[in-house]
């Protein structure tokens, strides 16, 4: 470090301030630039819409306009960045629906905040993503004893009455699906005792609970188990730095699930960095980076099962039509059913191209 | 030590710091014990010091020898693969590198009087800016550019408010570790930006000699801070500056100024470790780099470096950041769960602040005894 003599001239002091003070703002106008994430051709997947054809589907023809009210937390994640342009853009969709979206805030206390004033404008549907199921189920029951239809997203509320209808992934069904791709391959390649492991999501969390239990339960058909399980937070350098550590408990693996896409950037970094291809490895959501990796199929990623944030325009398209009092023109039951769960899916190389549009 | 460092108060909350006088003795180190690295100006008392911080050391090299023994003990499969072994070492010392990187910035700035809390805020948001696609556009050196000074400035910035502003360190940063990661989440609209830079992420991939390139990184951040702490006059002006920053303003030393450099050094690591963490993980994100402040706290503090400041040793802080990934190591190849990895580690932090609490009560205050009743 340079030494400070305050005797020196202040000349000298000034015409460092100015070289200092011109490099100081050329580099601030470059890396004001360099904020930009525009590549011209808009970021990772598109939105995942169902177009309105009213040919196919008189359902989707222009009827009574509604009003849908929609809270979902602030997204620090791709899925729930999806799930807040999936029904913004499905909402666009239907000339016959005003979107009326409101921020969730940081915690559950600010969700329910900004629910009140929500109800207060009296929409038609409310569509929620909470924080936190228990904790916003009082809104829930707020909202339906004003006579405002709710749509639970995801985080199911444990009371019955605080909700119309509750659209929701299979946690459960996600490790189930993952763990019969594994059995399977594992049979079909004649491994009778395969090394399994396991990249969790955030343990505290009960996703990650029920995606693991069954896991365990699928495998336990095949008479498998997994040899090691690591948990990791659902971001890229999370992921990589417990891939790496498992990878050093198992020296030879045969199948490895990574409960989460956005997670998987790392983990198959990890794999990459560590130079290992025995083995095969199970995504879980089905991120368009990790469609784009198994169709690829140069890496050790050969299937991913979805936990998609299609739910959130499905949620968007079923709210219209409580809104509107119709039912789901498939279904004999003049109204929309009060509980769906979809299935989690299964992508593999072979039927990568009909998912290729859901990827977010 | 203990009295000594009572009336230590931390640097942003010093008097101001006039100008120095120019009849003040240069602040060239002068003051300062030779070898001790804490200005003293007792005799004897401090001559010991030196030795202390190395019997410390030796300690921590102690418990990381019992970890390994205890690996051996547990998995004694895969410790007696010579091939295994090798590749493990470099594990442990490649999971350490990012961490450790922040750990030698965050040591100079508790040794300093202060605290950083929002190093991996710092980590994130240097991340995310060189990873945005507009960067990614001007290729590697774009990146590394970008991620380095968009670190020290936002230290600049938690260094002027802490030393001109007058905020007390814990706030300012802590606004710093909110405010970073908002910036970081707007720039990237929460999502993962993946780095498509064939030599950034090569700088995780590749080993030089057999050595990963994050381990020589991680060395020579090590060194740099070693020979800056104890052969340099910024390194002797740190220690003074966090042990008594009256009587280091007293001495001459521009108190404030120096504490504003202490934040932008500990930006500068944050720089360097968010390239390194953006090769490791091929991407980045506002979430990245999650609890890294504590991370490093806890590294410098069972490293030996005092909360309080004015003393501390870099190589302290780099073995307390190799025990806590060789426990990480030691957990993941048990196959235990992380729950029970963070309780351990909790568990170590407290023991080694007691055993050093211990230790130098009763070491001080023995000798103070004897000498009284000696002289009775």
């Amino acid at each position: 470090m340079t030494q400070h003599d305050p005797l020196r001239p202040v000349r000298d002091l000034s015409r460092r301030r100015l070289l200092l003070g011109g490099a100081a703002v050329g580099a601030g106008a470059l890396l004001t630039a360099c904020t930009s994430n525009d590549n011209g051709s808009g970021d990772g997947g598109g939105e995942q819409v169902k177009a309105a054809d009213s040919s196919a589907n008189p359902n989707s023809a222009p009827g009574q306009k509604v009003v849908i009210g929609f809270s979902a937390p602030a997204a620090d994640h791709g899925w729930l960045a999806a799930i807040t342009k999936n029904a913004e853009a499905q909402a666009k969709v239907f000339s016959d629906v005003e979107f009326k979206t409101v921020a969730a805030g940081a915690d559950a206390a600010a969700q329910r905040a900004a629910l009140s004033t929500l109800i207060s404008q009296k929409p038609n549907v409310i569509v929620m993503l909470p924080h936190d199921g228990k904790e916003l189920n009082a809104s829930g029951l707020e909202a339906m004893k004003a006579g405002i239809p709710v749509i639970n997203l995801d985080r199911a509320f444990p009371d019955a009455l605080a909700y119309r209808l509750q659209i929701k992934g299979d946690n459960y069904g996600m490790g189930v699906a993952a763990g019969r791709y594994i059995g399977e391959q594992m049979k079909a390649k004649g491994i009778t005792n395969p090394i399994i492991g396991e990249i969790a999501g955030m343990d505290e969390l009960e996703l990650t609970k029920e995606r693991s239990a069954g896991f365990a339960a699928e495998l336990a058909v095949f008479g498998f188990k997994v040899a090691n399980r690591r948990a990791a937070r659902f971001t890229a350098d999370t992921g990589q730095s417990e891939a790496s550590q498992q990878l050093q408990a198992l020296p030879k693996m045969d199948a490895l699930w990574n409960h989460d896409d956005d997670q998987g950037i790392g983990v198959l970094a990890a794999i990459k960095q560590a130079n290992r291809t025995e083995f095969i490895m199970v995504g879980g959501a089905g991120s368009k980076a990790a469609i784009d990796a198994i169709v690829a199929d140069n890496s050790v990623l050969k299937a991913t099962v979805t936990y998609s944030p299609s739910m959130a325009s499905s949620a968007i398209s079923l709210a219209r039509l409580i809104g509107q009092g119709k039912g789901m023109s498939d279904l004999v039951e003049l109204q929309v059913p009060k509980e769906i769960t979809l299935a989690s899916e299964t992508i593999t190389k072979e039927n990568a191209s009909q998912y290729a549009k859901l990827g977010f | 030590m203990t009295e000594r460092t009572e009336t230590a108060a931390p640097a942003g909350a010093a008097p101001p710091a006039d100008r120095p006088s120019p009849v003040s003795p240069a602040p060239a180190g002068a003051p300062v014990h030779k070898g001790a690295g804490t200005p003293g100006n007792g005799t004897g008392r401090w001559s010991g010091d030196a030795g202390e911080s190395f019997r410390r050391n030796l300690g921590l090299v102690g418990v990381l020898v019992v970890l390994i023994v205890i690996g051996i003990v547990t998995r004694p499969d895969l410790y007696s693969d010579m091939n295994w072994v090798g590749d493990n070492i470099m594990s442990i010392l490649t999971l350490a590198s990012v961490v450790g990187v922040v750990t030698v910035g965050m040591t100079f700035v508790i040794i300093g009087g202060g605290i950083d809390l929002s190093v991996g805020a710092i980590v994130a948001l240097a991340g995310v800016w060189s990873t945005t696609v507009a960067t990614q556009s001007y290729g590697a050196g774009g990146m590394i550019f970008t991620a380095v000074v968009v670190a020290v400035c936002v230290g600049l910035v938690n260094g002027f408010l802490i030393s001109y502003g007058r905020l007390v360190p814990f706030i300012a940063t802590l606004a710093m570790l909110v405010a970073a990661r908002g910036l970081a989440a707007e720039i990237s609209d929460k999502q993962t930006q993946v780095s498509n830079n064939a030599t950034i992420n090569g700088i995780a991939s590749n080993d030089v000699l057999g050595i990963p390139v994050l381990v020589f990184i991680l060395a020579g951040v090590v060194a740099a801070g070693w020979v800056l702490l104890n052969r340099t006059t910024f390194g002797r002006r740190t220690v003074a500056v966090g042990g008594n920053p009256e009587a280091a303003r007293l001495a001459g030393i521009n108190v404030r100024r120096h504490s504003m450099l202490l934040y932008a050094l500990s930006g500068l690591c944050c720089g360097i470790a968010a390239i390194m963490l953006t090769a490791q993980a091929n991407s980045a994100q506002a979430a990245m780099a999650n609890l890294y402040e504590l991370d490093a706290i806890a590294a410098a503090i069972i490293g030996g470096t005092l909360l309080s400041g004015g003393r501390g040793t870099i190589v302290g802080s780099l073995l307390g950041v190799i025990i806590f990934a060789t426990i990480t190591n030691l957990f993941a190849i048990n196959g235990l769960s992380t729950e029970a990895q963070n309780m351990v580690k909790g568990g170590i932090i407290v023991a080694a602040v007691l055993v050093q609490q211990f230790r130098f009560k009763s070491l001080t205050q023995l000798l103070a005894r004897n000498k009284l009743r000696s002289t009775n």
